[in-house]
C-alpha cells in the first residue's frame, strides 16, 4: 500500500512538472483569514487551494495524500494586495521614455485636438518587468493598469492584470476608461472646457449621422467611447470638491457610471458621493494644497468618505514602489479607518470597482488563489509577506533586489 | 569673537579692519545670522516614558526634564523643581526631536506653482553664490505638516540641478515672518553638490557643459582649482595685514602719524574683491562648510571621494545614495555618511539599484552612519515609518535592529552630519530641548506624535483644540467644512 502511495505521489509530482497550471493542492493550516467577506475574520482556520482556485475554508480540512502542507501557526492569511491604479508593467525607468509605454501622444496642436478612447494601454504590459517580482513578493498580486494623460483629457482605457508573470493577464471585466478630469491644457486652459468637449464627445457617439469634419473621434473610437458611456467604467481624476461635485451631476445628466480618482478634497461631497454611489480611489496620505485644487487635503479624508458611506480604494500613486499601497492603508487606520475597512480598501472594494470582485480580493470558495501569508499584522511596517500565491501558486520570493542585497551583503560581511 | 574670524585665529588687531574670510563680511552683525530666540518655556517633567535616547540607548519607564529651554536630566524617578508641569507619558515613548537632512520645504513651496519655486537656480552649473535660505518661504504648510511628524530640525537644500547647488541653511521648525527666524543659530554653514544624471542632464540637454559624468567631474575640479587661487589670494591678504600691522604696532604713536602721512608706507593692503561664488568653495576648501553631495550610484560616489581627497575636503553625507550599500564599507572607513530613502527606486536610470536593506546595509559596519532623509514633503511627515521599514526587511539578513539603534537615523546620525551633534539629536543633560512624545513606539505605522517641543516650547499638541493654520497661505481658505 505504501508502495503504491509512494508511486502515486512520484507520478503526481511528475505530472505536476508537465502541467504547471494544474499546480498540487496547497492546504493552508490553522491561519488567522481575513476573508473579507460576510464571515469576517476567522481566527483559526485551513484554506484548501485547488486547480488554482480557493476550493475549501474551513475547520481541519483535509486536503488528500498530496498536498502541500503550508503550517501557518495562526500567522495572517489576507486575499492578495491591490497595488493600485498605476503604470505597473508599463515603464522600467520612468526617465527613460524609451521604456516608458505609459501616455499616448501624437503631438498634435490644441485645434486639431482627437481622442482616442480606443487606445489601451494593456497592449503595451510587460509582464516581465522587472517592477513585477519587486511588488509581488511584497504582497502586490495584482493592479490596475491606467494610462498616464496623453495629450487629450481623455488618457484611454485600462485595466485590472495579474501579476502571476503570464502573458494574457488582463482580467475579464475590468476595462475601465480614464479621463483626466483637471487636466486643462487640453481643455482650452479652462476648467468649463471639460464639459464642452465632453458634452461634444457624448454627443457624437449618440448621434448616427457623420459629425463632419472636426469630429473629436474617429470611428473606432466613437465606438469603443459609446460602449463606456453607455454603462461602461469611466475614471475621473479630479481632487477639488467643487469640481467632483459638478462631475456628479454631469454624470447624472448623462447617464455616465463614474468612479472618482484622486478625491483629496472628496470628503467635502461625501453625502453627495454616497446619495450617487459613486466610489473614490484615493491616496490617503495627500494632506498638502499641492496646488489649489486640493486645499482641502486633509489625512483622515478617507475616514470621512468611509463615514459617510463612500466605497474607497487606496492607490499611493506610486509605480516602482507601488508595494507602498500597504503602509498607506496602515496610515488610515492611525487617522480614524477602522483596520478591516482599510485593509478592504487594498483587497475587496477595488476588486469590485474595477468589475472583477467575483474572482479577486475576497478569500472565498471559488475567488482565485490569491493569496498573502504575513509575519504579523498585515497592515504594520514590521510585518513582511513571507509567501505569496497567485492562481493557486506559490511565488518564488525573490526579485533582483533580494539578489543586490545578497550579493553585497556578502561582500559586507566578509569585510568585516 | 575678533579672534577667531573665519574659523582661524587672525591677529586680533584686526579688529575695525576690513578682513575678508570665507563668509562673514563684518565683523560684528552678521546680516543673515539667526535671530531666532526661543520663547520662555515652563520647566516640564516627562514621566514613565519608553525614552529612546538617540545615541543608542533606551530607558524603559524614564522620565525627561526640560530647564529653560535645555535638557536638564533623563533617566528614572527624576524629581521635579516646584513650577514644573508634570507630562505623564506612560505607555508612551519619547524621542529627540526628528531632523531631517534633506528638504526643500520652503524652497520649493506648496502650493507647486512656479512663484514658488525657488529652489534651483538652474542658469550655471556652478552656483556656490547662492544661498538657499533666501529662498525660503517660511509660510510653506510643509512646514506644519512635519512638525506634526515630529520634525524639529529640517536642513534645507537647492536642488540637484547644478554640480554645486550653494549653500543650505538649517532651520528650526518654528514659525516666523523671515527666514532669519528660523535659522539655527550659528549652526555650521552646508554646501550643496550634485553627481550624476541631475547636472549633465540639465545642461547638456540646452547644449551646454556639463553633459557627461566626465564632464560633471571635470567641472567640480576646475571649480575647485578656481577656489584654490582665490584661497592662496585670501591668505595672502592675511599675511600682509598681518606684517602691516606688525610694522604699524612697533611703531611709537609719533612715527606713526608721520607713517600714515607717508602713503607708500602707510597704505593697508588691499583685500582680494568679494566673490561670493569663491567664498562658499574656500569655505569648502578650508573644513568651514559641512559638505553634501546628492550622489545615487556607487562608482559616482566614488569618484566624489577622489575629488575630495584631491582638494583636502570632506564629504559629510551622500545623499540619496541608492546603490549607499554597495560600498558602506568604504563609507564607514571615511566617516561619510549616507542619507538615503527607505526603498524609493527606479524613477532614473541612476536609482535603478536600489534595495529596502540600504540603510540597513549602511548603518552594519562599524562607524557606519545612515541617516533617514526624505527629499519630500510627504515623506518627511513619516521619517519614523520610513526608517521601520528598513528594519522589517534587515531581519532578512538576520540584523535585529532595535529602535534604540534606528532612531538614530533621524535624531543624531542626522545632528551629527550637520555638525550639531554636540546640540541637537540626542536626549542629554545640556542639549536644545527638542523632544516628541509619541502614543506608541514611533516604528509603528500607527504611531502619531501627540507633542513636539522645540527649545522647551510646545510647537505642535495633537490634543489641542483646532488651531489656525501656521502657514498664512492656509489661513482663512474655506475648507473646513462640506461644501455648500
Amino acid at each position: 500500500m505504501k508502495a503504491l502511495k509512494v508511486a502515486a505521489g512520484v507520478f503526481v509530482c511528475l505530472l505536476a512538472l508537465l502541467d504547471p497550471a494544474s499546480a498540487q493542492d496547497v492546504l493552508i493550516r490553522g491561519a488567522r483569514v481575513h476573508t473579507m467577506a460576510a464571515v469576517g475574520t476567522l481566527e483559526h482556520a485551513d484554506v484548501l487551494i485547488r486547480e488554482g482556485k480557493i476550493a475549501a475554508i474551513g475547520a481541519r480540512l483535509d486536503a488528500g495524500a498530496d498536498a502541500a502542507i503550508v503550517d501557518a501557526n495562526s500567522r495572517a492569511l489576507t486575499p492578495g494586495l491591490f497595488a493600485g491604479v498605476t503604470s505597473l508593467g508599463l515603464l522600467e525607468v520612468a526617465a527613460v521614455a524609451d521604456s516608458s509605454d505609459t501616455s499616448f501622444k501624437l503631438g498634435a496642436p490644441a485645434w486639431e485636438q482627437q481622442w482616442h478612447p480606443e487606445f489601451d494601454v494593456t497592449l503595451a504590459y510587460n509582464p516581465a518587468s522587472s517592477l513585477v517580482p519587486v511588488n509581488r513578493i511584497e504582497g502586490m498580486t495584482w493592479g490596475v493598469l491606467a494610462p498616464y494623460s496623453g495629450d487629450s483629457i481623455v488618457a484611454g482605457q485600462g485595466g485590472a492584470v495579474t501579476f502571476d508573470g503570464r502573458y494574457d493577464a488582463l482580467l475579464a471585466g475590468s476595462r475601465t476608461l480614464f479621463i483626466n478630469w483637471g487636466n486643462t491644457d487640453s481643455a482650452g486652459g479652462t476648467r468649463a472646457g471639460l464639459y464642452t468637449l465632453m458634452q461634444q464627445a457624448i454627443r457624437e457617439t449618440r448621434s448616427t449621422a457623420p459629425t463632419g469634419e472636426r469630429a473629436l473621434m474617429l470611428p473606432a473610437g466613437r465606438e469603443v467611447f459609446a460602449s463606456y458611456v453607455n454603462g461602461g467604467r469611466m475614471v475621473f481624476n479630479a481632487h477639488r470638491a467643487v469640481d467632483i461635485r459638478r462631475m456628479i451631476d454631469f454624470a447624472r445628466r448623462n447617464g455616465l457610471k463614474p468612479v472618482i480618482a484622486g478625491g483629496a478634497e472628496a470628503w467635502r461631497v461625501a453625502p453627495e458621493l454616497a446619495r450617487a454611489n459613486i466610489p473614490v480611489i484615493l491616496d490617503p496620505l495627500d494632506n498638502l494644497p499641492n496646488d489649489f485644487d486640493m486645499l482641502a487635503a486633509r489625512l483622515d479624508n478617507a475616514t470621512l468618505l468611509h463615514r459617510a458611506g463612500v466605497r474607497i480604494a487606496f492607490s499611493s500613486g506610486h509605480v516602482h514602489n507601488a508595494r507602498k499601497n500597504r503602509q498607506v492603508a496602515g496610515n488610515t487606520v492611525a487617522h480614524g479607518l477602522p483596520w478591516d475597512a482599510a485593509l478592504a480598501a487594498i483587497t475587496s472594494t477595488p476588486a469590485e470597482i474595477f468589475g472583477v470582485g467575483a474572482t479577486r480580493g475576497r478569500i472565498a470558495v471559488g475567488q482565485a488563489a490569491d493569496l498573502v501569508l504575513w509575519s504579523g499584522d498585515p497592515l504594520e511596517l514590521s510585518s513582511l509577506a513571507e509567501q505569496v500565491w497567485i492562481g493557486g501558486r506559490a511565488i518564488e520570493m525573490r526579485s533582483r533586489q533580494t539578489e543586490l542585497r545578497d550579493r553585497y551583503f556578502e561582500r559586507l560581511k566578509s569585510h568585516r | 569673537m575678533a579672534e577667531k574670524i573665519c574659523g582661524r585665529r587672525l591677529a586680533s588687531a584686526a579688529l575695525g579692519l576690513f578682513a575678508v574670510c570665507s563668509w562673514n563680511t563684518a565683523l560684528a552683525d552678521d546680516p543673515f545670522s539667526s535671530t531666532y530666540v526661543p520663547a520662555a518655556s515652563t520647566p516640564t517633567l516627562i514621566r514613565g516614558a519608553t525614552v529612546l535616547v538617540g545615541d543608542g540607548n533606551r530607558i524603559d519607564n524614564g522620565d525627561v526634564l526640560i530647564v529653560n529651554g535645555r535638557i536638564e536630566a533623563v533617566g528614572q524617578a527624576l524629581s521635579a523643581p516646584g513650577e514644573a508641569r508634570i507630562v505623564d507619558a506612560q505607555g508612551r515613548w519619547v524621542t529627540p526631536g526628528l531632523i531631517d537632512v534633506h528638504s526643500h520645504v520652503g524652497a520649493a513651496s506648496s502650493p507647486y506653482v512656479n512663484g514658488n519655486n525657488d529652489g534651483n537656480e538652474m542658469t550655471n552649473p556652478n552656483t556656490a553664490h547662492v544661498w538657499v535660505e533666501h529662498s525660503v518661504w517660511p509660510q510653506d504648510p510643509g512646514f506644519q505638516t512635519a512638525l506634526a511628524g515630529g520634525v524639529t530640525t529640517l536642513q534645507i537644500l537647492p536642488g540637484s540641478a547644478n554640480l554645486i547647488g550653494g549653500r543650505s541653511v538649517v532651520l528650526k521648525n518654528v514659525p516666523s515672518v523671515s527666514v532669519r527666524g528660523m535659522k539655527f543659530p550659528d549652526a555650521p554653514h552646508g554646501v550643496k553638490m550634485a553627481c550624476g544624471e541631475n547636472p549633465k542632464g540639465v545642461y547638456g540637454g540646452k547644449g551646454s557643459a556639463p553633459s557627461t559624468r566626465m564632464g560633471n567631474i571635470a567641472g567640480f575640479r576646475q571649480a575647485f582649482i578656481d577656489a584654490q587661487d582665490y584661497q592662496r589670494q585670501l591668505q595672502k591678504y592675511q599675511r600682509d595685514l598681518a606684517k602691516y600691522q606688525a610694522g604699524s604696532d612697533a611703531q611709537s604713536g609719533a612715527k606713526k602719524k608721520k607713517a600714515a602721512a607717508d602713503a607708500d608706507k602707510g597704505e593697508p593692503p588691499t583685500p582680494p574683491k568679494r566673490d561670493l561664488k569663491l567664498e562658499t568653495l574656500v569655505a569648502v576648501l578650508n573644513g568651514d562648510a559641512q559638505v553634501h553631495v546628492h550622489c545615487y550610484r556607487a562608482d559616482d560616489m566614488s569618484n566624489m571621494l577622489d575629488v575630495a581627497e584631491e582638494f583636502g575636503f570632506k564629504i559629510a553625507a551622500f545623499h540619496h545614495g541608492v546603490e549607499a550599500y554597495k560600498i558602506a564599507d568604504r563609507l564607514a572607513q571615511r566617516g561619510v555618511c549616507g542619507a538615503l530613502w527607505a526603498d524609493w527606486w527606479g524613477f532614473k536610470m541612476e536609482a535603478y539599484d536600489g534595495i529596502q536593506e540600504n540603510l540597513a546595509m549602511v548603518d552594519y559596519p562599524g562607524g557606519g552612519c545612515a541617516i533617514t532623509h526624505s527629499d519630500s514633503a510627504e515623506g518627511i511627515q513619516r521619517l519614523n515609518q520610513e526608517s521601520a521599514k528598513s528594519m522589517a526587511h534587515a531581519r532578512q539578513l538576520g540584523l535585529n535592529i532595535a529602535p534604540e539603534r534606528a532612531i538614530r537615523w533621524i535624531t543624531s546620525n542626522a545632528a551629527k552630519t550637520l555638525g550639531l551633534g554636540d546640540r541637537i539629536g540626542t536626549l542629554a543633560a545640556g542639549r536644545n530641548a527638542d523632544v516628541v512624545i509619541w502614543n506608541r513606539d514611533p516604528f509603528s505605522v500607527y504611531a502619531l506624535a501627540d507633542q513636539v517641543f522645540i527649545d522647551g516650547v510646545v510647537q505642535f499638541d495633537r490634543a489641542a483644540a483646532k488651531t489656525p493654520a501656521r502657514s498664512d497661505f492656509l489661513l482663512g481658505q474655506d475648507v473646513k467644512g462640506e461644501l455648500q
